[in-house]
Parts: structure tokens; sequence; C-alpha cells
């Protein structure tokens, strides 16, 4: 039995990227089939951390200490700060503890199966020429988008939607930083605009929660062009 | 580092700022006033300086205009909305707290258009994009009703997923531009990676285009895209709605444009033309039959716009020296003319107390100066002359009538369907028996007529310069 | 590549192996989970007993019971059988390594299965349908995943064949693999599932609608009920080695091997499918059993990892080219 114990450097560093970046997939399946709040929190802390771990490995990896703040921010904020206020507001507001489903689960599995795929076949296409850091990476970050994006079609709770667009940015930084290079100032500023965007999601839903004791979308929908609840003018 | 250039971007933060700390919302409103009055004073000192480029900023022919039109209409939305915001005040609308953080947030949205116009690094155009964009969400629901709340939380799924899919299309068009200029800065340089675009990987490109369009693209509203137009016009308050269709719908096609450029100068990529002219065409002609169905007048304008927006887009597909030039001319003419329809809706919503349709008639009886503007307005914006949407749209039409008749004709059938619909709507608005309360307005008849008088005079006589300027930017955009 | 007289004694030596150790994996498991529920527990040797004390009891059989229902027990303990022969265990250099491919071994199983359940449609009862019925369920969903499982495995190894898998991921370096570690998370829920263990069901139930593989052989008895059992004990022997196998194949003697390496590959073996017997009990103590209608979720995430598991093989190997 042979144990090389000099394993090639590029082949562990790709591994070890390779395997955080899969579990950032798993994480992104996961969310879509939990159908508790808190549930549905956690794992997204837990992709946010995986996501820390991978840009700091990239950053140690190709030697760009830029890198180790945005794994630093991805950590901090949305593996924990976001987490616990999104947490907290759950408990405030007295949401409930249970989401609807738009699609049953089994169908928003599968459409996820066919959009990870479909990402991976795309991103290989595409990219015949790139470092394999970056194609993986590209890939992986494109799943987890699209990912995002069927979290969000698929559930009828704000503050899912809220998290399922977290998630897409936790594959928008994963393909910004396989795409190596880019300058600080992009990051800062999408970290930056996290914070916006979170600043606005918090007074929307306490808004909403004001208006109509629930964050369920449903109630959002009684409004539809030109059509009002309140009699027509017709 | 030209301090022209910076400033333009630095004065509306710190007027932003500013206000967010002046407690009168009276003295908010004309400080608003003035700090768009003096970003727009800056922005004409852009028409005599040579081109500009830098590492962050750019300024050449194709946005020189494009900035000064930003500001102007800026100023002059800020003009009408310094009087319409005290008729909110008193019927209750608004409370003194959120004016001034709407007047904060407007100065804050005119400098992140500004950095998204001027931005020559595509991260940075984004970043500017999406902060405008964030803004006006916050601002669509200010009025906190349940109908603003669902306008603006469709307005922001439907923009984070716009930003998303365009972020996602930036870092590839940088990986593109990597393998060619390196890592680091120079690839996200736009004007350096438009001189070295035929080098660039196509595959990349085209996958890059895609995101970008559908990203930037449901910014530009346009079909099937547009689903949070509507709702994000009629349920914020109108100045927003001036902004959206005048400015922001603008810039957003404007990004859109450097990249089409971009993936234009690639022979062997994909061609952006028959993408643009399709999904241009869609919504006008969707458009233009929706026009029929709406029963409220902001509803019904934003849709316009939509219409506006794909005939526009339209017309860049098409390509060539004059379908861009009509294309510029007309992004301007929608610009200037339909902001100044949302700033006579505004007052006219005001005096009738309600936005529906059927409550609104009889205007010319009650409100006659208002009416006028409104009737100078909509024939403006139908594309009738002597007014300057007419001379863009005939440019339009003839220019791909030479080209490629039969879509020609489809454009022309989707122009007129609008023009009857809105004649209709028109008719009824100023006609018939008036109904409804009647309140007194003060309304500012200043910026409408500015506007429009500014429409009149392009549609009778283009000044030798306005018209070497549109044709250095048309043969820019290839 | 070895004579072909130790590749025949190898093979020999296999097949008598796991049939010989089979009722004491079972044993053993039932030991710990006894123990660990602070009882005495039968001694890991029952199980022999019981085999013993059933095959020379009398077959009682329902009036209306059909050649198949009498002959079924044998073809399944055949098929079995053959299937846990085939799995090298101790040393990859079987004279049956040509048939040893991941694709015949899964319809080995499947053909088991099917036949089980056949037979306990056969008489009758409603029992017989129920389990037959919640089987087939649980294998429309298991399969699929357990085959997505073996192609990782073999997408990474270049082959179908299982000591040369074995062989290949010997030879390889220790690396990390996330696509072998879903891989593994998923052919262990579907190795639970096949053996009828907890949390998708209770073997040592007596509470019929909770029942699955047990409803389907309440009806037999005796010799009958003997090799059906003997058959869920190799079953159980199976899916260790195919897990040990596919995933720490290491001691496991190469193909042209002599009897020292044997000797380690043995006892490796024995070791690791003690480690698993007891893991097993471990399991089983520490969670409750799933209501039947979520058990289709619980396969249906297997399947997710399975389906995950071979996509990022396949994204890192054309990475990689």
């Amino acid at each position: 039995m042979t144990l090389a114990l000099d394993v090639a450097p590029v082949m562990v560093a790709y591994d070890v990227a390779h395997f955080l970046a899969g579990m950032m997939l798993v994480a992104s399946f996961m969310l879509l089939y939990q159908d508790r709040i808190f549930a549905v929190l956690n794992t997204f802390a837990a992709q946010a951390m995986l996501l820390a771990l991978a840009v700091a490995w990239q950053g140690y990896v190709h030697h760009h200490p830029d890198l180790f703040i945005t794994a630093a921010m991805a950590f901090g904020l949305k593996g924990i700060v976001i987490p616990l206020a999104l947490n907290r507001m759950v408990v405030r507001l007295g949401i409930h503890r249970d989401v609807d489903q738009a699609v049953n689960v089994a169908s928003s599995m599968f459409l996820g199966l066919g959009l990870t795929s479909l990402a991976l076949l795309l991103v290989l296409k595409v990219t015949p020429g790139a470092s394999s850091f970056t194609r993986e990476g590209l890939a992986l970050a494109l799943a987890v988008i699209l990912l995002g994006f069927l979290m969000m079609i698929t559930r009828r709770n704000a503050v899912t939607q809220i998290v399922g667009f977290m998630s897409i940015e936790n594959g928008l930084i994963l393909a910004a930083t396989g795409a190596r290079g880019m300058p600080l100032v992009v990051e800062v500023s999408v970290a930056f605009s996290v914070l916006i965007a979170l600043f606005v999601f918090a007074v929307f839903v306490f808004r909403i929660r004001e208006r109509f004791d629930s964050v369920e979308i449903e109630y959002l929908d009684r409004v539809r062009g030109d059509r009002r609840v309140q009699g027509d003018g017709r | 580092m030209n301090v022209s250039v910076w400033a333009i971007a630095v004065i509306p933060i710190a007027a932003g700022i500013l206000l967010a700390l002046i407690p009168s919302y009276r003295v908010g409103a004309i400080g608003n006033v003035l700090a768009s009055g003096l970003t727009f004073a800056t922005s004409l000192s852009f028409l005599a300086m040579p081109p500009v480029v830098e590492d962050y900023v750019i300024l050449d022919s194709l946005n020189t205009f494009f900035v000064v039109l930003n500001t102007l209409v800026g100023f002059t939305t800020s003009a009408f909305s310094a009087s319409y915001i005290g008729h909110e005040i008193e019927t209750g609308r608004l409370t003194p707290l959120f004016v001034r953080f709407y007047h904060a947030m407007f100065q804050a949205m005119m400098a992140a258009m500004n950095i998204a116009l001027l931005a020559n690094n595509i991260g940075v155009m984004w970043v500017g994009l999406e902060l405008a964009t964030l803004i006006t969400v916050v601002m669509v629901g200010i009025y906190r009703t349940p109908n603003a709340l669902e306008a603006a939380w469709k307005y922001f799924i439907l923009g984070i997923v716009g930003i998303s899919l365009a972020f996602f299309g930036t870092i590839l068009v940088y990986l593109a531009g990597q393998g060619v200029l390196g890592e680091g800065l120079p690839a996200m340089t736009w004007s350096k990676l438009l001189a070295s675009a035929p080098k660039l990987d196509a595959a990349l490109l085209n996958l890059a285009f895609i995101f970008l369009l559908v990203g930037y693209g449901t910014k530009v509203g346009l079909a099937p895209l547009h689903a949070w137009l509507p709702d994000a016009h009629a349920e914020g308050p109108t100045p927003i709605s001036a902004v959206l269709s005048g400015l922001l719908l603008n810039v957003a096609l404007f990004a859109l444009l450097r990249f089409k450029m971009l993936i234009a100068a690639h022979p062997g990529a994909l061609k952006p033309g028959p993408i643009m002219i399709t999904i241009g065409l869609l919504s006008l002609i969707f458009a233009a039959f929706m026009l029929y169905q709406r029963r409220d007048i902001k509803r019904l304008f934003a849709y316009s716009s939509i219409e506006h927006m794909g005939l526009i887009t339209f017309a860049f597909g098409m390509g060539g020296p004059l379908a861009n030039f009509a294309g510029l001319l007309h992004m301007v003419m929608h610009s200037l003319t339909k902001s100044a329809i949302f700033f006579a809706v505004g007052h006219v919503a005001q005096a009738k107390g309600t936005q529906q349709l059927s409550g609104i008639r009889g205007l010319s009886v009650t409100n006659p100066g208002l009416a006028v503007g409104l009737a100078f307005g909509v024939i403006a914006i139908s594309g009738l002359p002597p007014f300057g949407a007419f001379m863009s749209e005939f440019l339009i039409l003839s220019s791909t009538f030479a080209r490629e008749p039969l879509l020609a004709l489809a454009a022309a059938f989707g122009l007129l369907v609008a023009l009857g619909a809105l004649l209709l709507r028109l008719q009824n608005i100023l006609f018939g028996a008036p109904t409804g309360p009647h309140h007194k307005v003060s309304a500012s008849s200043l910026p409408w007529m500015v506007h429009l008088s500014l429409v009149l005079v392009a549609g009778l006589y283009l000044p030798a310069a306005v018209i070497a300027w549109f044709q250095k930017a048309a043969e820019l955009l290839g | 590549m070895a004579s072909p007289i130790q590749s025949f004694m190898a093979q020999g030596a296999q097949m008598f192996l796991v049939l010989l150790v089979a009722p004491a994996v079972a044993g053993i498991t039932r030991k710990v989970k006894a123990r660990l529920t602070r009882r005495q527990g039968p001694p890991v040797v029952q199980c022999y007993r019981d085999l013993l004390k059933l095959i020379r009891k009398d077959s009682v059989l329902a009036g209306n019971a059909s050649w198949f229902f009498r002959t079924a027990p044998y073809l399944i303990f055949a098929f079995t059988w053959v299937a846990a022969a085939l799995v090298p265990t101790f040393a990859s250099g079987l004279m049956f390594n040509w048939a040893a491919d991941v694709v015949a071994l899964i319809a080995l199983i499947g053909a088991a299965r099917a036949l089980l359940a056949l037979a306990a449609m056969d008489v009758g009862t409603s029992f017989g349908g129920i389990g037959s019925s919640r089987e087939m369920m649980i294998a429309s969903l298991a399969e699929p995943a357990s085959m997505l499982v073996m192609l990782t495995v073999a997408l990474a190894a270049g082959t179908t064949r299982l000591p040369e898998v074995a062989q290949f991921l010997i030879s390889q370096p220790l690396e990390i693999r996330v696509s072998f570690a879903l891989a593994f998370v998923a052919l262990v829920m579907v190795a639970i599932a096949e053996n009828a263990r907890i949390p998708v069901d209770n073997p040592a139930t007596h509470l019929e609608l909770t029942m699955v593989h047990e409803a389907m052989v309440l009806e037999y008895s005796g010799r009958h009920l003997a090799m059906i059992e003997a058959a869920s004990y190799l079953k159980l022997v199976l899916y260790f080695s195919l897990v040990i196998c596919l995933f720490v194949p290491f001691g496991m003697a190469p193909l042209h091997g002599e009897p020292i390496a044997w000797a380690i590959g043995l006892a490796a073996y024995l070791t690791k499918l003690t480690l698993a017997a007891m893991a097993l009990g471990v399991w089983e103590v520490s969670i409750a059993k799933m209501r039947v209608f979520r058990v289709s979720e619980f396969l249906g995430s297997a399947f997710i990892f399975s389906f995950l598991a071979i996509l990022l093989a396949f994204l890192s190997r054309e990475v990689l080219r």
C-alpha cells in the first residue's frame, strides 16, 4: 500500500478549493429543502462561513492578501451578524416558523439538479483556456447563483427570499474570487452594497409586518396591475 | 484628475449629507434645487472640455451630453419636487422626517447616476447603477401604503435579480479581459477593453453579453423583464416617476450600450444587433397594446416609457450612423418629454385627488394651465410634429425602412397603436364633464414648460453643434 | 495476474468467508445495540443457532402457496450469495474478477429484491402487499442513488470492475475528494435503506404496520425462513464490503498476492467489518425510525448527494484535464 506524502502542492491546493466550493453547493441544495426558518438561517450561516474559508484559501494559495479582508467580511457579516439579526427579527415579529413552498420539494430538487448541471456544462464549455481554479470556481459559483434564484422563486416568505438573495451574493463573491486579480475596489463596493441591501431589507420587512401582520408574499399579491381590492373606479 | 469631473459626483454626495441634517422641509427643498442647479452648472463645463480618459473616469463624446441631460432633468425635477412636496405634506401623505430623507436620497441617487455615467471601470459602473436602483427602491416605497410596499418589494426583487446577473456578466467580461490585458485594473477598464476587443475570447464575451443584457435590460424595462416598472411608477411619488422614466432607464441603457460596443467590436462574437432588435420590437408592440387597458394615469405613462425604451433599443440594434443618431436623439427627447408629462401628471393627480383615469375628466375646464401642459406633453410623446420626438421616430423608421422594410412596418404599427391609445385617453382627460373634487394646487409650470420648449425647439431646429455631437457619438456606437 | 490456482482458491475462500461471517456481523450489531440500551442481549453466535434451529424445523405453507413461494427463498439466497462473493474483501486477485462489475452487482441485488417482493405477494395477504409496495418504493429511489455512487467512483478509477477500482484507490495518495465524501454519505444512506435498518425500517419490530422487510417474510417458516434470514445477513455483509472496497480498501491484497498478503488482507477486512458492525449498532440506537412517507425524502436526499458527487467528480476531471 502506498501513501505518497510528497503530493504535488498544486493538487492539494486545488482539492481544498474544490472541496470548499463543493460544500457551498451542497449548502445551497440544503437551503432548497429546509422548511423551517431557523434551519434556513443556520444553513445560510454555514454557507457564508464556507465562503469565507474558500476565499481565504484562494488568497493564501495565490498570494493575494486583500482576499483575506473579503473573507473576514464574509465570515463576520454574513456568517454571524446577518443570521443573528434575521433570527432576532423572526422572533420579534412573530413570523411563522414554517415556510410555505410554492413548488414541492421534489420538483425543486430536480430543478436544482438540472440548473447545476446546466451551470457546470456552460462554464466548462465557455472557458477552455482559463486556469483550473478559475473554471471550477466560476462553474460552482454560477450553480450557487442559479440555486439562489430557484430558492427565491419557490418560496413564499419574505425572509427566505432575503436569504435566497444573500446566497446569490455568496455565489457572486465566489465567482469574483475565482476571477483572479479583480481589484479590491469592487469587493469593498460589493460588501458595501450588501450592507445597504440589508438595511433596505430590514426596513421593508418591518414595514411589511406593520401593514400586514405577516410576511407572507401572498398578502402582497392582492394588488396586481390595475385591479385594486377596494372597488373599481369604473 | 480633472476637478469638475469629480465635482459632478462630490457635490450631490455632500449635498445629500447636508440635506439629511436640515430639519425644515422647505429649506431642504430649496437646498435640493440649489444643489441640483450647481451640479447642472458644473456639467455645462464639460461641453467645453476635451475628452478625458483615465483609469476610473471617462468623458468621451458618448457620455458628455448624457451627463448634461442627466443633471438638467435632475435640476428641473428638483424644482418640480419643491412645489409638489408641500401639497403632499398638507394632505398628510408624507411626514417632514421622511421628506428630509427624501431630499437626501434624491441627491445621493443623482450622485450614483453620475458616477455610473462617468465610470471607465466596469465595476464602478455597476456599483453606481446598483446604488441608484437601491435608492429609488426605498423612495418608491416611501408612502408606506400597502400598494406602495408591494410595488417597492417587486421592484426590489426584480432589481436585485438584474443586479446579480449584471454583476456576473461583469465578472465574465473581466475574465475575458484578463486573458489579454493581465490581472488587475486594466482588465476592468472599459477603454482598454474596447481597444483590445477583437482579441478577447468570443465565447466568454457572448455569455457575458447575455447576462448583461438580461441584467441591465431589467433596469431598462424591456419586456419581458418590465414587471416592476408600472407599479414603481404608479406607487412612488411623482418626482421619482419622472426620475425613473427620464433618467434611470437612460443610464441603464447607456451601460448596456457600452457593453454592446464592446461585443460589436469583436468580429467573431455574437451579433448584438438582432437580439436588441427583437427585444426592442417586442417591448414596443407589447407596451403599445397594454396602453389601452390602463386605468391609472401614471401606469399609462409608465407603459409609454416601456414602449419608447423598446423603440430606442430597436434603433440601436439596427445600428449604423443614421439609426444610432436617431436613437440618441430619441433618448434625449423621450427623457425630456416624459419627465415633463410626469410633472404635469403629478399636479393633475394632486388637483383631482386621484390617479384613476375615470376620476380625471374635464381638465380643460378646471385647470386650463395644466391641461395645456399635459396636452402638449402627450402630443410630443406620441411622436406628432412639430415636437422633437417626431423627428427622431421618423429618422428611426426611415433608416430602418431602407434596410429592413418589414421591421419598419412592425415598428410603425406599434407606434400607431400607441398613438391611438394616448390620444384617446387625452381626449377623455381634457374634455367631458369635470368629475370629483377639485383641490387648489400651487403648481409650478416652469419645469414642464422648459422641457417642452426644448423639445419643440429640437423638433424645429437642431443646432449644428448638437448635430455634430450626436454624429460623433453615433459613430462611436458602430 | 495471479495464477489460476491462486485466484480459484482466493475466490473459494471468499465465498465461504462471507457465508461464515455474515451471521456473526448481524450478531455483533445486535449485541452492541443491546449493551448500549443496558441489556445483556443475545450472544454474538445466537444468529448461527437461529439459522440451525430454523433449518431443522418444518416449513409450514399456506394452502394457496405456489411453486414460486417455495423456490423463491433458495433463489434469493443464491443471488445474494453470488453478489457477496463477487465483492473483493481481503484480496483482489479473484477468479471471477471479470464478473465483479458494479452494474452486475446492482442487477443481482435488484433481482433478489424483486423475487422477494413477488414471493411476498404470492400468498395474497395484505401485509405481504404492504411490505412489497413499500420495498419497491424504497428501491425505486435507492437504486438510482447507488448506481450514481458506484459510477462516481468508477469515473475516478476509470473502470467499473470492483477489484480494479479497489487497487486504483489503494495506489492513489491520500487526498481530499469532496465527490467521494458525498458519495460515501449517499452510499451509507442507501445501505441503511436497503438493509432495512433504522431509520428506514426496524428489524426488531413486531408491529406489522411499521414493517417493510419483515412484512414480506411474515409467511415464511422453517428452512425457507432460514434461507431468507441468511440472505439478509449476507446482504448486510455485502453492503459493508462494498463500502469498504469503494472507500477504505487499504490492506487488501493486490492482484498477484502471496499468502502473507492474504493474511494481512484478511485481518484488515475482519477488523473493518467488526468496526462497521459496531458503528451500525451505535447508529441504530441513537436515532429514531422515520415515518414511511419521510423515507422518500431521506432517499431523495441520498439521490441528490450522489448526483452532486458525480457532478463534482465530472467537474474536477474536466477542469484538471
